[in-house]
């Protein structure tokens, strides 16, 4: 009773916002108790781990600030072939290499956001899409680097924590990539019930209003955009350790905007929506493209019109309005 | 030298042509209503496949098959703007982009279905393969017709839009919305039409180029890129700044091609992020 | 006394039109001040000058002794210098605590804190939850704002600017199509302000005006016509003929 009055205190409401609740358990729980329902499928859960860390990388951007970005993928890109080029260097203990892919990733999403803090709206989107587009071709042309159209690979991962073997089954893989997305998970969740986090939230909302409460924009944009292509860059990590290989897809288009359609199909600005959409989207890929992998295209363009026309908020935003429908 | 020279600069200028054709109706739909229309370059596509049909399976002239290009381009248009478009005005541009990018992969996913994933081959009438000379300077004699429609189709437009009614009327809805509302014009109308020969040039644009850049599936990606750049570097609405960011935009690239084959699409990237750090709203558009 | 704002021949220009034409002004501490002329005298375009929205084409503006000019409007805040907005810009989604939270936690240095977590700034939230009160939101101030009647946005506009705890406070139109009920509350708060924030306040009605002003500046066509206390303004035959005379005729 003394909970229900305390709880309906505006005070404490705004306090409880980063408490953690039980549906949050659950859901990590199930995530986990997939290692032993789907014993079969592990490198592909792996896949969805992975792809759900570079959509929470995203969600901090658009779902948090408003900040939407076409070429993700850059900072995605830039993490896998730092982690590869590290291995390949012949420092093979994957932690240290999942810090220095976010480290290299952050470092020029740092230097990028100078520019994004300046754009707005369809200039902002340009341009994203421009720097993905430039890595693209960067990386294309500088073999000595990134092998090109080749890719890199051919070089080896160490146990995790000098313990577990990288196995065929995708066992580590999938465990690896659990545990990491937790922890960035976890992290982030702090970070986005930090007043900083609020702040980011009233920049969303009227970014012109920001100023005028004594915030400087730049900082903000300067903070967020780094910290989510450290995020970024420990995904495209996680991918090139995993895989062992990293090709030149890691910064194509279609993955700048297969991660924007997860996050807006899972729902933005809140975290879990980020997950859901990966997994949703991962695993459609997998069904969809495996019955005709010409047509994927085609389905991933579907999805996109129907999540913009009918689906608004994406999953976790139908699930919300759902009880409503109820009443 | 003077004539490689001179033959690149035409090489440029003719691909900037295109490139003005597919992106103009692009700049006056967001200038107009701000509206995001990705799928813009698969509109081109459309053309482009309409030529391809009209001219090899048809057996139409090549002349009689651009202005098909167009009409279905624009008919296109039309339908998507009455039933799919309109919805989204209001909305955000992140949905206008994201949907329309889902057109876009429709679009090509639906192109490698019925013509596969190669490039489309088309014979070009005699009189457009061969080269023509000027003193000196040799030219290739489709890319002379390309500058000569251009320059054709550019002064219509232009005139259109300074002299005729409809032209009055885009320029004051661009210039200021509601205020065209309040003088009893119905924009919304007045967008479909535009949106409708926007999408007829892109069409056109389309057509021209499979002579010139080629044909296939991912056409609608590749090049959306470069329209993309062409607009936001013009700034949205404005047909003066479309033109020279497009004609430069071609210089540049057949240029860098040239000069810095090794660099690749590299350089134009870079200048253009270069150009909307230091005017983020473009080279001829306003401050909002 | 040395003002704590003030102004040297401040000028904007939008196209050919001079909208700010060398304005001089100054504001003591503590000051009631209201700036007041007729529609596109170019009032808002002068707070807009003032807070750094706006870059001015020559000129100068000083606040507690240090020029500002080239400040961007965030800095300017941080030292003092806070305002509202004619035409209300919240934030839709965050609920009024949110918002005043935010601008709250700017100030004490919260906000720089990324590791901090909101549960752990009860003296922030409690500051905020009071000057959310203080205005009458207590009801409300756990409903988006865009869900709160137009009145109460208007207060929440003043609460914002002053969880900054300002020196100067800039109100463009405080009262302008706002209801009895939050008339009232928003008057109490303005003349609840503690007496050494200097106010400066744009507004039309003149029975506001000549009940809170202690002096009074008016602006036409982008220049200072007079300025003096509400006594003199009142008395002037050119401001009545050019201003106030279109009332009352
Ligand atoms: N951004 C702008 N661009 C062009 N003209 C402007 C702009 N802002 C204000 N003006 C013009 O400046 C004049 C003064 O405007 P404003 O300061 O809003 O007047 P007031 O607040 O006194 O009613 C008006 O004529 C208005 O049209
Ligand atoms: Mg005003």
């Amino acid at each position: 009773m003394t909970l229900a009055i305390s709880m309906a205190e505006p005070r404490s409401r705004i306090a409880a916002r980063g408490r953690w609740r039980w549906p949050e358990t659950v859901f990590w729980l199930a995530l986990a108790a997939c290692y032993v329902i789907f014993p079969g499928h592990l490198q592909l859960l792996a896949q969805v781990m992975i792809a759900g860390l570079f959509a929470l990388s995203l969600d901090l951007l658009l779902g948090f600030c408003g900040i939407a970005s076409m070429g993700h993928a850059a900072f995605f890109g830039i993490g896998a072939y730092a982690a590869a080029r590290l291995a390949l260097a012949g420092w093979s203990e994957p932690l240290t290499g999942l810090v220095f892919a976010g480290a290299v990733a952050g470092l020029c999403g740092f230097a990028c956001s100078f520019l994004i803090g300046r754009l707005r709206s369809i200039a902002l989107l340009m341009v994203t899409m421009a720097i993905g587009l430039l890595l693209h071709e960067a990386a294309n042309r500088l073999t000595w680097l990134t092998g090109g159209d080749d890719g890199l690979s051919g070089y080896d991962v160490a146990p995790v924590l000098g313990l577990f073997r990288f196995d065929l089954y995708g066992r580590t893989a999938f465990l690896y990539c659990l545990g990491v997305g937790f922890l960035v998970f976890l992290a982030l969740r702090r970070f986005v019930h930090s007043p900083f986090g609020l702040g980011l939230e009233a920049l969303r909302e009227n970014e012109r209003r920001v100023p005028a409460l004594g915030i400087a924009v730049q900082r903000q944009v300067a903070v967020v955009f780094t910290l989510s292509a450290v995020v970024a860059g420990i995904a495209g990590g996680l991918l090139a350790q995993v895989t062992q290989s990293v090709a030149l897809e890691v910064l194509s288009f279609e993955r700048s905007a297969g991660v924007l359609i997860m996050l807006v199909l899972g729902g933005a600005g809140h975290l879990y929506g980020a997950l859901i959409g990966a997994a949703v989207f991962i695993v459609a890929r997998d069904v969809l493209s495996g019955l005709d992998p010409v047509y994927w295209y085609f389905w991933l363009g579907l999805i996109l019109a129907a999540v913009v026309l009918i689906g608004r908020g994406g999953l976790l935003g139908l699930a919300r309005r759902l009880p409503g429908r109820f009443r | 030298m003077i004539a490689e020279l001179a033959e690149l600069g035409f090489n440029g200028l003719a691909y900037g042509i295109v490139l003005f054709f597919m992106a103009c109706g692009l700049s006056i739909t967001m200038g107009l209503m701000g509206f995001a229309n990705l799928a813009h370059g698969a509109t081109a596509m459309l053309g482009g496949y309409v030529l391809v049909v009209a001219m090899r399976d048809l057996g139409l002239p090549f002349l009689a098959s651009l202005p098909a290009a167009f009409a279905v381009a624009a008919i296109a248009g039309a339908l998507f703007e009455m039933t799919i478009c309109r919805r989204l005005h209001a909305a955000g541009e992140l949905d206008q982009v994201l949907l329309t990018i889902g057109v876009v992969f429709m679009a090509i996913a639906s192109a490698t279905f019925g013509f596969g994933a190669g490039q489309q081959a088309i014979v070009m009438p005699g009189y457009l393969t061969g080269r023509v000379a000027f003193g000196p300077i040799e030219v290739s004699a489709y890319r002379l017709f390309l500058l000569a429609l251009g320059a054709a189709i550019t002064i219509g437009l232009v005139t259109a839009l300074e002299r005729s009614r409809l032209g009055v009327r885009i320029r004051a809805a661009v210039d200021n919305r509601a205020m065209t509302t309040a003088c009893g014009i119905d924009v919304g109308r007045l967008f479909t039409v535009v949106f409708a020969l926007g999408s007829g040039l892109g069409g056109l644009g389309g057509a021209l180029s499979v002579n010139l850049v080629g044909l296939d599936p991912s056409f609608p990606l590749k090049y959306l890129v470069f329209i993309m750049i062409v607009v936001t570097v013009g700034g949205f609405g404005s047909m003066t700044g479309t033109l020279v960011a497009a004609l430069l935009l071609g210089l540049a690239d057949v240029a860098c091609k040239y000069f810095l084959p090794e660099a690749g699409a590299f350089a134009i990237f870079a200048v253009t992020a270069v150009v909307l750090y230091w005017r983020p709203q473009g080279l001829f558009g306003r401050l909002a | 006394m040395t003002a704590v704002l003030a102004t040297r021949d401040l000028r904007r220009s939008f196209g050919a039109l001079e909208v700010t034409a060398g304005v001089d002004l100054a504001l003591l501490p503590g000051a009631r001040h209201a700036l007041i002329g007729p529609n596109g005298a170019g009032k808002s375009t002068l707070i807009n000058l003032l807070t750094g929205a706006l870059r001015p084409s020559a000129g100068r503006v000083v606040l507690a002794g240090q020029d500002v000019t080239d400040l961007p409007v965030a800095a300017r805040v941080a030292r003092g210098l806070s305002r509202t907005f004619q035409i209300n810009t919240l934030f839709p989604r965050l609920t009024p605590l949110e918002a005043v939270l935010v601008a709250v936690c700017r100030r004490t240095g919260a906000l720089a804190r990324p590791l901090r977590r909101l549960a752990g700034c009860t003296a922030e939230i409690d500051e905020a939850h009071d000057l959310v009160a203080r205005f009458g939101l207590e009801a409300v101030c756990d409903r988006p704002t865009g869900e709160l009647a137009y009145g109460q946005q208007r207060l929440l506009e003043i609460a914002l600017a002053l969880a900054a705890r300002p020196r100067v406070l800039l109100l463009d139109e405080p009262a302008a199509g706002v209801p009895a009920r939050e008339s009232a509350i928003l008057m109490s708060a303005i003349a609840g302000l503690p007496r050494d924030v200097a106010v400066l306040f744009i507004e039309h009605d003149m029975e506001l005006v000549f009940r809170f002003a202690e002096r009074i500046t008016v602006l036409v066509a982008g220049r200072i016509l007079r300025e003096g206390t509400p006594d003199e303004i009142a008395g002037d035959p050119e401001v009545r003929r050019v201003y106030l005379g279109e009332d009352d005729e």
